[in-house]
Parts: structure tokens; C-alpha cells; sequence
């Protein structure tokens, strides 16, 4: 089953079109998605900001790390259900949606980024900093986040719109090969 | 009032905005970080009024630090929404999340620069522990009316 094979099975679940054709849980789901977002994304970048040593500079970046972290990923795990649950109301043009998958790439990026500062960046300086601007090697993990957060939340928005869409061709071939759309009516 | 809705409907601005197939959309993605900012500074001080989050440093510490990333954000969404507004302002008019919205807004901007900052900057005591809880559950009440109401501006 090719990916594409895939996300066009399950579009046609009933759990797919129950959710893409309820008029509560659908606009819910999204609106859950957004409050958050506040959660997640705004505490994300007050720790990015931390870490670049542009607020909060008084309080330790092990204390922002430690108790600040953990509201975020709350966050975040509401995020990822809300967001999984609104990519199955609509599997397939989310599969074959420009931003969908610029999104997707930049999430695994931003994931790498945290591994890296957490498992490689972090551990050399734990200790050594105790407050104010901490050493470039935080501060280009903090900025790298800020940054591929922001473009995260850019993309998320344009998912909504429709202008890359398969079904609205012609299209440039470009587009077509980043998208995977076969312009062919058989595909819809 | 329907009115200087109209006017604001007309503007060079609004139109300029609603005939672009960019513009709209940029300037809501911008109005959504501008969200998440002003989110993250808020709850970093309610966080720590309902005892969680940054529980070591005193209210009025924190509160000083993400005041300017506040009015920054804050600013961010004045000038997006307001740009937002103008493009629909006639939807806007008929939508009752709309007038939900900007009324949470009123009272929440009111609120955080009134009771919420003197809250904050009186300090830490065991006997004003209530108090603290319930100026951020009222600030968390009102900011998350402003997110739902925005949210819905776009379903209605």
C-alpha cells in the first residue's frame, strides 16, 4: 500500500467522514488546537527566548528548563492528538497539501534540534551557567526553535487555504511532484 | 455604529486586503504568533500567581521581564487585527464572537495593567495565596475568551 494508497482508505473510514462532516466536533477539535497552541508554542518561545538570553535573564535556564518544559509538552501532546485527529477528517488532501508537508518536515527538525540541544548541547554546560546570557551554543538552539516554530505555525495556518490544491489545476509541475498529485480526475 | 463599520469596510486598506490572495493570510499567520507571545508571557506570571511554572522567583521579577515581550506581542496583534478587521469588517459587525472577543479583550487589557499588576507587585504572602489563584483564573478566563472568540470569528 503506497502512501497515497493509504491516506485515500482512510478518507473513506467512517471515523474520517463522521468527523469531516460534523459541524460540532470538527470546529472543537480546531479551536482545541488553537488554545494550545497558546499553551505550547507561546511557553516554547518564552524558553527559546530564555535561552537566547533575551528574557527572564534572572532566572536560570536549568529552572526555565525544569519547570516551564513540562507545561509546554502538555501542551504539545494535546497539540499532536488535536492535530492527528484533524488530519483524519481529511487524510487525503492534508496528505497531498503543500504546507501539510512542509510543516511535517519542519516538526521532525525541530524535534532533531531538541534532541540535540538536550542530549548534546546541554549536558556540557549544565552546571557551568547559572544565570544570564548563556553560551552560543544555547543560544543557536534557542533560535533555531524560535525560528522553526514560527515557520511551523506559518505553514500550519495555510493549510487551510486551498491555492496548491490538487484538484485546482493546472499547477506547476513543481508543485505537482512536492505535492505527489496525479492531475488526473481518477485520483478524486 | 453599523456605520463607521462600513467606512472601515471601504478603506484603501480593507480592499487591498480582501482582493490580495496572500495578504489575508499572512497577516493571520502573523496575528497567530503575535497570540502565542502574548499567551506565553501571560502564562509565565499566572503560572506562578496559581503556584506553578517559576515558583522560586518573586511575581513581580517575572511579571518585569516579560512585560516588554507582552506590550511587543500585544502590539503585534493591535496592528495585525486591526489590518484583519478592516478586510471584513462587516462580518465582523454580525458576528456575536467578534463582540465576545473584543469585550474580553477590553476587560483582560483593563484587568492585567489594574488588580492583576497591583496583585503582582504587592508580593508574596501565605495569607494573599486566594488572591493571587484568583486574579490568574479571572486573567486566564478573559485571555482564553479573546482565543475563542477569534477562533470562532472565522467559523461564523
Amino acid at each position: 500500500m503506497t502512501p497515497l494508497e493509504f491516506f485515500a482508505w482512510l478518507s473513506e473510514t467512517s471515523w474520517s467522514v463522521d468527523l469531516h462532516e460534523s459541524e460540532i466536533a470538527y470546529p472543537l477539535i480546531e479551536s482545541v488546537h488553537v488554545w494550545t497552541l497558546c499553551v505550547f508554542f507561546g511557553l516554547m518561545m518564552m524558553v527559546d527566548l530564555r535561552l537566547l538570553g533575551w528574557t527572564m535573564r534572572s532566572v536560570p535556564v536549568s529552572e526555565v528548563l525544569g519547570r516551564v518544559l513540562p507545561w509546554a509538552i502538555a501542551g504539545f501532546v494535546v497539540m499532536v492528538i488535536t492535530g492527528t485527529l484533524l488530519v483524519l477528517a481529511i487524510p487525503l488532501r492534508s496528505y497531498q497539501n503543500l504546507f501539510f508537508r512542509g510543516k511535517m518536515i519542519m516538526l521532525v527538525a525541530a524535534g532533531l534540534n531538541a534532541w540535540f540541544f538536550h542530549y548534546r548541547v546541554y549536558p556540557r554546560i549544565v552546571g557551568k551557567i547559572v544565570d544570564g546570557i548563556p553560551p552560543n551554543s544555547v543560544r543557536i538552539a534557542g533560535a533555531t526553535s524560535l525560528a522553526l516554530w514560527i515557520a511551523i505555525v506559518f505553514c500550519g495556518r495555510m493549510i487551510a487555504y486551498n491555492w496548491f490544491d490538487c484538484d485546482r489545476q493546472p499547477q506547476p509541475a513543481i508543485i505537482n511532484f512536492l505535492t505527489s498529485c496525479v492531475p488526473a480526475p481518477s485520483v478524486y | 455604529m453599523l456605520s463607521f463599520f462600513q467606512w472601515c469596510y471601504d478603506t484603501p486598506i480593507g480592499e487591498t486586503i480582501r482582493e490580495s490572495t496572500w495578504l489575508f493570510p499572512l497577516i493571520e499567520a502573523a496575528h497567530l504568533v503575535g497570540l502565542g507571545l502574548t499567551a506565553g508571557a501571560v502564562l509565565i506570571v499566572d503560572l506562578r500567581l496559581l503556584g506553578a511554572g517559576l515558583i522560586r522567583q518573586p511575581a513581580a521579577q517575572l511579571w518585569a521581564s516579560v512585560r516588554p515581550w507582552l506590550l511587543g506581542s500585544i502590539g503585534l496583534m493591535v496592528v495585525s487585527g486591526t489590518l484583519l478587521f478592516l478586510s471584513e469588517a462587516i462580518k465582523c459587525y454580525y458576528s456575536y464572537a467578534f463582540w465576545v472577543k473584543m469585550t474580553c479583550l477590553l476587560l483582560a487589557l483593563v484587568f492585567a495593567f489594574t488588580i492583576r499588576r497591583h496583585v503582582v507587585q504587592t508580593g508574596p504572602s501565605p495569607d494573599r495565596a486566594l488572591q493571587s489563584r484568583l486574579t490568574a483564573i479571572t486573567s486566564l478566563g478573559l485571555w482564553f475568551g479573546v482565543a475563542w472568540g477569534g477562533r470562532w470569528i472565522g467559523f461564523s
